[in-house]
């Protein structure tokens, strides 16, 4: 193979100025390695329980916890003082691009993963003014770059065996030793040859960490990889489209309805052969159930997008997936949509807790879907207990919980060379990969939604690689309302909105944090960065940060004992990236039809790439 | 052990663009104080442009180079989604060699051929001329697809709209990048027998159908299918910047002035010409 790049043209950015002579000492390290991550949750709600230790100091896994909760039992801020919040530090990553994702914090260090070319910097917490520890620095490929889909975005990291382990743009896994940024081991996961990238936030469950690749655009196949956390070696990957044997469907394979059974459905559900290029991929989150040990994740688009190619449900595409933790053999799936016509990825947090619903305990599974809906189902068997819209939808009315299965409107499905108007929501969806957050304590999901639409139009020649080709023009645009974005506090049981923060002007593409203070966090495009009272949604403070938020909120006890909040902000990620100055604002189906919807946020950010920590 | 990064270290750059400018070969026929005139191209991309410049666009390059008395500088980069915002948008080209004439995010200059796209079936079977052959209906039938944005070659809408899909056998537009000319995958199939008949856009099926060892046939498709009504043919120009009208008109001006020496390069790659290129 030769190379296609003899020498790149490097841009040396204000990073290393940020790097004075660093220090190599050992750093006192607080002996958590294995410690447990919590403790009580304090008073739930409605027969709440949660399932696993929830964030109470450190944060150590990408969503703070195995349930995908994003809630942390730190009260010390709290609505009667979080008006007092004020910025303690901030620093550079030295990154202009979308900051999606967040940093870990344990041992008195805060570890930020960057977007491409994706560096590990550890900042020592017990000295003022974000005083680097060390930086590690992967030099992913470059060639990744061009090939992902929708700015270089990295999700974070995981810690587990004195590692800090996250995923490279050019479809490696590295595990780094969070003691001194050296290289632990690095796996090559995918080949960007192909259009594989890979931008999730891995998930390490006992001895296993989990990631899944990014793609479909490049008809890539989707899958679940598990490496061993100990040596980086592939001990077994499920691909979610193709033959059983591939998808690890076995004689526990149990799905609720009978639209997900049979034999064979990631090859029969497609025309022949095209699961190969069958998209499927896993770009959002992983949780895990330790009583079932099960863990669950959600698959993209299928491949090609152009649903006239692939007439059939096109298995696993959108769909919520369970899978044993220890073989990765799939127990149950559900697919939300069959025969994806709208780019409604399902890759979205799926949220876990236990609570009583229609009269008895059950285990539940909460996503707040692309599609519009709030599914809940019975994290033990698949069964969707309810869907209900969150935000305005039209591609259907409702789900029989008979069958599962969508009561679709006809006239929004999409077709090559078909005008459709007035889709709700756009392909961007309700919400994207940006996860919401939930409280045992008002039994509340918060979660960033969007209120946007798509005009699904003519066809116009378009090129690629020296073909030409033709295309749907789509047009993404506000939906109706009033309003672009919203923080939903939604109730799970009973399937209703409580409250609702609507954004005027963008979509809410920022993760959330719900704490013990009942204050809940969350930032905007524009780069207001927020606390508002979790049961009433009354906005309690507010601070104007450098750029546009797309990154999740943390909190954490710093090595002084007090409780901090900490956010990037760095506008970019799909719809953020029309704030990049090489984006056109004039033609509105650039990045994906999502200008349209995006064209004013130029006027109110610009890229950035600043850690933020408020403290009291 | 710890990893120590001095401050301004090589460790701290960022590539962003998968950039490098590589001046191609002197030419005597360069002003020397001329500014370059510099090329946009997919480093893998036969029969359009490689790295070693053999492309049929690298030679038309040359050509236009000539007539400006500007040295050609070429910046590779693989042509992926945002390949135009992120090279001639973004300024760090002024030329990009193929779009369709009626491409808006660029300013096209006038087109200088119009192709076809074709079938591709071995020499042994009678030649494919529509989407309507029987023959097609058990076939297995080579397409290329893109996979983006509802986005695909106008024969896979074709094979659709005839409910052909299980005959469809999909080959990704980017192929195996790893590879020498990664898009050749679906011509090589027709040889190899994994696929019985590829539909593909010609300047592709032209050039490698030439280079296989086993002889195959060539035959354009319908210019307008009957069902779907997509257009087959397609009008191809160069692009500049839309700030760029003077290199516009100076390529204009080479074109028609040219116009026999880039139809003998196009020819010379097997590129199927059909109609007049306006």
């Amino acid at each position: 193979m030769r190379r296609v790049f003899p020498r790149i043209l490097s841009v040396a950015l204000g990073l290393a100025t940020a790097l004075n002579a660093v220090s190599c000492s050992k750093h006192q390290r607080h002996e958590a390695e294995g410690a447990p991550l919590a403790t009580e949750p304090g008073p739930a709600a409605g027969g709440i329980r949660l399932i696993s230790d929830v964030s109470s100091g450190e944060w150590r896994m990408p969503s703070g916890d195995f349930g995908n909760l994003r809630y942390s039992t730190l009260d010390s801020i709290r609505t009667s003082n979080v008006q007092n919040l004020r910025v303690v530090t901030t620093f550079s990553t030295g990154v202009p691009n979308g900051h999606e994702g967040q940093p870990l914090v344990l041992n008195g260090t805060m570890y930020v993963v960057t977007p491409f070319p994706n560096n590990l910097i550890a900042v020592d917490l017990s000295k003022p003014g974000g005083a680097i520890r060390w930086i590690y620095e992967p030099h992913p490929d470059s060639r990744a770059v061009g090939i992902a889909c929708c700015d270089v975005v990295n999700r974070g990291a995981a810690y587990a065996d004195g590692k800090i382990i996250y995923s490279l743009l050019d479809a490696h896994v590295v595990a780094v030793n969070a003691d001194d940024g050296t290289e632990a081991w690095r796996t090559k996961v995918g080949d960007t040859n192909i259009g594989e990238t890979l931008t999730g936030a891995p998930l390490v469950i006992k001895d296993k960490v989990l990631i899944g690749n990014s793609g479909a655009e490049l008809g890539v196949r989707g899958y679940v990889a598990a490496l061993d956390v100990k040596s980086g070696k592939e001990l077994w990957r499920a691909y979610n489209t193709g033959p059983d044997t591939d998808v690890k469907i076995g004689p526990n394979f149990k799905p609720f309805y009978e639209k997900d059974r049979g034999k064979d459905l990631g090859v029969s559900s497609w025309p022949s052969e095209q699961w190969k290029l069958g998209g499927s991929t896993v770009w959002g989150w992983f949780s895990y159930d330790p009583e079932t040990n099960l863990f669950f994740y959600g698959t993209g688009n299928p491949g090609v997008w152009n649903p006239d190619l692939r007439p059939g449900d096109n298995k696993w595409s959108c769909s919520i997936m369970a899978r044993d933790a220890d073989t990765g053999e799939l127990r149950w799936a559900y697919q939300a949509t069959a025969h994806d016509a709208w780019d409604y990825d399902e890759i979205m947090e799926n949220l876990l807790v236990d609570a009583e619903y229609g009269g008895r305990p059950r285990k539940l599974l909460i996503h707040p879907g692309r599609t519009g809906f709030v599914y809940v189902l019975d994290r033990e068997n698949g069964e969707l207990l309810s869907a209900a819209k969150y935000q305005p939808t039209n591609w259907a009315s409702g789900y029989d919980l008979k069958t599962g299965k969508p009561n679709e409107e006809p006239s929004k499905r999409t077709h090559f060379g078909v005008v459709t108007q007035g889709i709700c929501p756009s392909s961007t969806g309700a919400k994207d990969v940006i996860p919401s957050s939930f409280s045992p304590r008002t039994g509340l999901v918060y979660i960033p939604a969007h209120n946007t639409c798509m005009d699904y139009e003519g066809t116009e020649a378009n090129y690629i690689a020296g073909t030409p080709y033709l295309g749907a023009s789509v047009r993404m645009y506000q939906g109706p309302g009033g309003y672009h974005g919203e923080l939903v506090a939604w109730d799970p049981l009973a399937g209703r909105k409580v409250w609702g923060a609507t954004d005027d002007k963008f979509p809410i593409y920022s993760g959330v944090l719900a704490t013990a203070g009942d204050v809940v966090f969350f930032g905007t495009m524009d780069g207001w960065f927020k606390a508002v009272d979790a049961r009433t949604g009354t906005e309690l403070w507010k601070f104007h940060t450098a750029s546009g938020i797309v990154g999740n909120p943390i909190t954490y006890l710093g090595p002084d004992g007090k409780q901090y909040v900490a956010i990037y902000s760095g506008i970019g990620g799909w719809m953020g990236a029309v704030a990049f100055p090489t984006i056109s604002a004039d033609d509105p189906e650039a990045a994906l039809g999502v200008v349209g919807a995006m064209k004013d946020i130029k006027k109110y950010t610009a890229p950035g790439s600043t850690v933020y920590v408020f403290g009291l | 052990m710890c990893s120590v990064f001095s401050r301004g270290g090589a460790a701290a750059a960022i590539a962003f663009l998968a950039i490098v400018i590589v001046p191609a070969r002197q030419r005597a026929a360069a002003s020397p104080d001329a500014p370059p005139l510099r090329v946009c191209a997919d480093p893998n991309n036969m029969p359009f442009s490689n790295q070693r410049a053999e492309g049929f666009e690298n030679r038309i390059a040359d050509l236009v180079g000539r007539e400006l008395a500007r040295r050609v500088d070429y910046l590779w980069q693989p042509q992926r989604r945002g390949f135009i915002r992120t090279t001639l948008s973004a300024g760090h080209c002024d030329l990009i060699m193929g779009v369709p004439a009626s491409f808006e995010l660029v300013l096209a200059t006038r087109p200088y051929y119009r192709s076809t796209y074709v079938f591709v079936s071995r020499r042994r079977d009678q030649p494919v001329a529509s989407f309507d052959d029987p023959r097609l209906k058990r076939w297995r039938i080579g397409i290329q697809l893109t996979g983006d944005d509802y986005d695909n070659p106008p024969a896979a809408q074709a094979l659709a709209r005839r409910r052909l899909f299980n005959q469809v056998r999909g080959f990704m537009v980017y192929g195996d990048y790893s590879r020498e000319a990664p898009e050749r995958d679906v011509i090589d199939a027709v040889v190899d027998g994994r696929v019985d008949v590829a539909a593909v856009w010609g300047p592709i099926a032209g050039y490698f159908a030439a280079h296989e060892p086993k002889p195959l046939v060539v035959t354009p498709t319908p210019a307008t299918d009957t069902l779907t009504r997509l257009p087959f043919t397609f009008a191809i120009a160069m692009g500049v910047r839309r700030d760029n009208p003077s290199l516009r008109e100076q390529l204009n001006g080479i074109i028609v002035r040219r116009h026999g020496e880039i139809a003998r390069i196009l020819q010379e790659y097997h590129v199927p010409l059909v109609g007049s290129s306006s």
